[in-house]
């Protein structure tokens, strides 16, 4: 058995250690937010947080994941529900098109807007180059980002 | 006799077939369901009034009646406690529609759309017409049965209420989803109305009035998407989320030359892997959107069976399998290119060798193109489930119905042997379509495993998996040959298309030519021959298929005649756009110079042509006709000294009608305009022995965000009837950078991608 913490709970499963995250939060626990798209680490479609900072979970041994503190697509609103301001601007914004990588477009803009709350477009470009949206909805990812940033300097949620 | 080559691949000829007979056929059944619909009402009506549902699959009709919903048609059900609910008919693969068809019927309801819920509709041909996505269809063919539905509702309701308040029709009102009576000074909302509606008769059709397009209030407005808030919140949406209890992961390998047979596999050691329930090997029936000879693998987990797939060995009998290769097909096309006429004509002029002689200038070029995978983000995969002699699915696809050799169906139905009526398929969102979720092949690899197995089964296809076996846009080659007159007047044009086919006979999808191609349409003198190739490897639409092509040739080889002729770009496509016409009336599949000419003008206009730039920056236009859309872009592009291009803006203008849903439709335009820039820069797959050789996203390099432009939209939104955007915004994109480039450097590029030309992003 390992032991997970998962967008605040524990969690204890039992699969093979080689085991990618990504497989054991989509099949093991449900939680299908994360998504699969190359398996190498190279579309971001899978990023979720570990300890803070964004990961690729389908190039992610579980084994490494242990007691480590994972938060998924899941976990990124409040408890109450409240959606994260990034969340929030990519819904006003209308960034999705087909949506598959959103969820690890999300994730990633999260972790930097954790470390640098005010980004430049240099440091999104930066941030989000690990993220493929075949759609192109990079345009408005950028807008969003911007958007979410100012929400949270004015005191919205994070 | 070689199966593999004489299988029908989806060609945009099929899809043309297809599309006209289901546009047919749905504005039919658009009538015929009202119709029945109305006849069925009238005998619920006298049978007390209770309203039979027979538009919801699988509710009991009595727990139906028992909510007292109004369901004038398939598409629209309003509770008595106010909540509407529309059905989206179409797949939604990140074109829109799920939001924007409905949007349609609630205009013309007068529905507020806060009030509205959008929920995907069943697979019903018979209650919706035609349900597909592609060819950029979805609003051109539903714009009219949609608003009448809506208008159709919102008559009864007005109808009712009126009844209710005992006053004429003529003086109650509509707006946001209540009847209103001013001069009485009431209203009352659509649920409270919904059980007096769903006693009336549904009108003729032909009786109820639609809106003036001066009257729409939702329909142009920046409308964000219906599924927004799962996708932000990683809600289960798309095909590969299906869960279903009890559920297996399955992976299916099959040769990476296409037509390879399984000549053995180590299925034992496979079987005995941890987590691994089953392995065997599947025949199929040769036919490539159906199900092609392989091992599948049975597991757990979907880790477990990625595990047995990379641990699989199988020896294939290549003996009818693709020996395709890119180098030879290039050097094949090159020398057939040295001829200006290719075997077969598609369209000539009796003038056009003396056009030619008598032109004071020629100019050739050679253009061409490779392969490219469709790389849906999501790969591919369904999910099916067979109990008994019934079998469902849930299949993010661009074509769930039937729509013969291009879908499912016939190996559902003749080769698993299902009774249609057994079969139900469940339309789930897909991550990404572009074309390759028309064909149905991972649908008939899910069924046949399903088909062995006693769970349901998810099937989920690796990276690998998705580049090796994709249904490719094809590669391709023009030489192409200009004359000019004395003025620098474009007199003269011949476009040898050099192609590749699978059947021997005809072009694959983007593998083949309109006789009315740009420019043969305008000029007096012009000619459109090709010549093809055989080749193995399948190929099918990718998005706006042909013209994504076409457009990089023929509207970067316009820039290189108005160059030639010391002519201002602008002014010369202009001139041969000539006077404004519509070149076959009433045909939306026709140029209309007109509008072309009218968003060429606003795309220069707004993107500032002729403005001064510093050295190594430049702008560079392209117009493109397809899909009924007509489209100019402008891009603004700076080479820099390592021949590094950096693409800064790009101003676009589209004519496709009124605008359903603005930020759609801008979406739409700004994703193409990204897609188109991320192909021409970077993708092309090479094939050897039969093998594609690009097998994920490390070396098959999808734009990132540090290399995406601006982009500036413009629409003219004409009183045509509006069209798809889908596909059109795209193709003008690769000629608009490669001008730019070309005005910025001097160097002008006439093989895709420019990576291989020495450029990077």
């Amino acid at each position: 058995m390992i032991s997970l913490k998962i967008n605040g709970a524990v969690q204890e499963v039992d699969v093979d250690p080689s085991t990618p995250l990504l497989w054991v939060l989509r099949d093991t626990l449900g939680l299908v937010g994360a998504k699969f798209g190359c398996g190498i680490a190279q579309c971001g479609a899978c990023t979720v947080h570990m300890n803070g900072e964004a990961v690729r979970s389908c190039s992610l041994p579980i084994s490494a994941a242990a007691d480590a503190d994972i938060k998924t697509i899941e976990g990124l609103a409040s408890a109450d529900g409240t959606l994260h301001a990034l969340q929030k601007a990519w819904v006003a914004i209308d960034v999705p098109q087909c949506g598959y990588c959103q969820a690890g477009q999300l994730m990633s803009a999260a972790a930097l807007l954790d470390r640098n709350p005010k980004p430049t477009d240099a440091d999104i470009d930066v941030a989000m180059a690990g993220n493929i949206c075949r759609c192109g909805t990079y345009v408005r990812i950028r807008k969003a980002i911007h958007q979410a940033a100012d929400e949270i300097a004015q005191g919205g949620a994070a | 006799m070689n199966k593999i080559s004489k299988t029908p691949l989806p060609t945009e000829r099929d899809l043309e077939a297809l599309i006209e007979k289901y546009q047919a056929d749905a504005a039919k059944l658009t009538d015929i369901d009202l119709s029945r619909r109305s006849v069925l009402n009238l005998s619920a009506a006298t049978a007390g009034g209770l309203l039979l549902g027979f538009f919801t699959a699988g509710t009991p009709k009595a727990a139906q009646a028992a909510t007292g919903d109004f369901k004038p048609n398939a598409y629209i059900s309003i509770s008595p406690n106010g909540r509407i609910t529309i059905l989206s008919k179409n797949p939604e693969v990140g074109q829109g529609v799920k939001t924007s068809l409905p949007m349609i019927i609630a205009e013309e309801l007068d529905a507020a759309w806060s009030d509205v819920d959008v929920q995907q509709a069943y697979l019903s041909q018979t209650d919706f017409g035609a349900q597909f996505a592609g060819g950029s269809r979805s609003i051109p063919t539903n714009w009219m049965g949609h608003r009448q539905a809506g208008a159709t509702a919102r008559a009864m309701l007005v109808q009712a209420a009126a009844r209710e308040w005992g006053v004429a029709t003529a003086e109650c009102t509509t707006s946001d989803s209540a009847v209103i009576h001013a001069a009485s000074n009431r209203k009352l909302g659509y649920g409270k109305l919904a059980g007096a509606a769903a006693r009336l008769p549904v009108p003729d059709v032909a009786s109820v009035k639609l809106k003036d397009r001066s009257e729409f209030k939702l329909l142009g407005k920046y409308v964000t998407g219906v599924d927004n808030e799962k996708i932000v919140t990683g809600q289960p949406l798309f095909g590969i989320d299906t869960t279903l209890p009890g559920m297996l992961y399955a992976v299916y390998e099959k040769c990476p030359a296409t037509g390879g047979r399984v000549a053995s596999a180590n299925l034992e050691q496979i079987k005995s892997m941890p987590g691994v329930k089953d392995a065997f090997v599947l025949d199929g029936n040769d036919n490539v959107n159906q199900l092609m000879p392989g091992v599948a693998i049975v597991a757990e987990s979907t880790w477990a069976a990625f595990r047995a797939k990379s641990a699989l060995q199988v020896e294939w009998d290549e003996t009818d399998a693709s020996k395709d290769s890119w180098t030879d097909l290039s050097a094949k096309a090159e020398e057939l290119s040295a001829q200006p006429r290719g075997e077969k004509i598609i369209h000539t002029t009796d003038g056009i060798d003396d056009a030619f002689t008598g032109a004071a200038k020629t100019v050739k070029a050679f253009y061409s193109y490779p392969f490219i995978s469709h790389a849906n983000l999501e790969p591919q995969n369904c999910t099916a489930w067979r109990q008994g002699n019934k079998l469902e699915i849930w299949a993010p696809t661009q074509a769930p119905g039937n729509l013969g050799n291009f879908g499912a169906w016939p190996f559902l139905t003749n080769d698993l042997g299902f009774a249609e009526e057994n079969v139900t398929l469940n339309m789930i969102r897909g991550g990404g379509g572009f074309g390759r979720r028309l064909a149905n092949d991972s649908v008939c690899e899910a069924a046949a495993i399903a088909a062995r197995v006693d769970a349901p089964i998810k099937l989920t296809w690796t990276r690998q998996d998705d580049m090796l076996h994709d249904f490719y846009r094809a590669g391709g080659f023009h030489a192409l040959e200009g004359g000019l007159d004395a003025d620098g007047k474009l007199v003269a044009f011949r476009n040898h298309f050099i192609s590749v086919t699978t059947d021997g006979e005809n072009g694959v999808s983007g593998g083949s030519m309109r006789e009315t191609e740009f420019p043969a349409s305008v000029l007096a003198n012009a000619e459109i021959s090709q010549t093809l190739m055989p080749i193995k490897t399948p190929c099918g639409p990718w998005r706006a298929p042909g013209s994504n092509v076409f457009a990089f040739a023929i509207q970067s080889f316009i820039h290189e005649l108005a160059v030639a002729g010391g002519r201002d770009h602008l002014e010369f496509l202009m001139e041969i756009m000539g006077e404004p016409r519509w070149l076959d009336e009433n045909n939306p599949g026709a140029l209309h110079t007109g509008r072309a000419a009218g968003v060429i003008k606003l795309a220069a206009e707004k993107a500032g042509w002729g403005r001064e730039m510093p050295a190594g920056r430049a702008l560079g236009l392209a117009f493109y006709f397809s899909h009924s859309g007509h489209i100019a872009h402008v891009a603004e592009v700076s080479v820099e000294a390592n021949n590094k291009i950096r693409v800064h803006k790009v101003t676009v203008a589209a004519d496709v009608g009124p605008i359903v849903n603005r930020s759609g439709a801008e979406n739409q335009i700004e994703g193409s305009v990204i897609d188109g820039l991320s192909t021409m820069m970077n993708l092309q797959l090479n094939i050897e022995n039969g093998r594609i050789q690009e097998t994920n996203f490390d070396q098959y390099t999808i734009l990132r965000m540090p290399d995406a432009p601006e982009v500036e939209i413009h629409f003219i939104e004409s009183d045509f009837p509006p069209t798809g955007l889908g596909e059109p915004a795209l193709p003008p994109l690769a000629p608009a950078v490669a001008n730019a480039v070309f005005a910025a450097s001097g160097r002008r590029v006439r093989a895709l991608p420019f990576m291989m030309n020495g450029f990077s992003a």
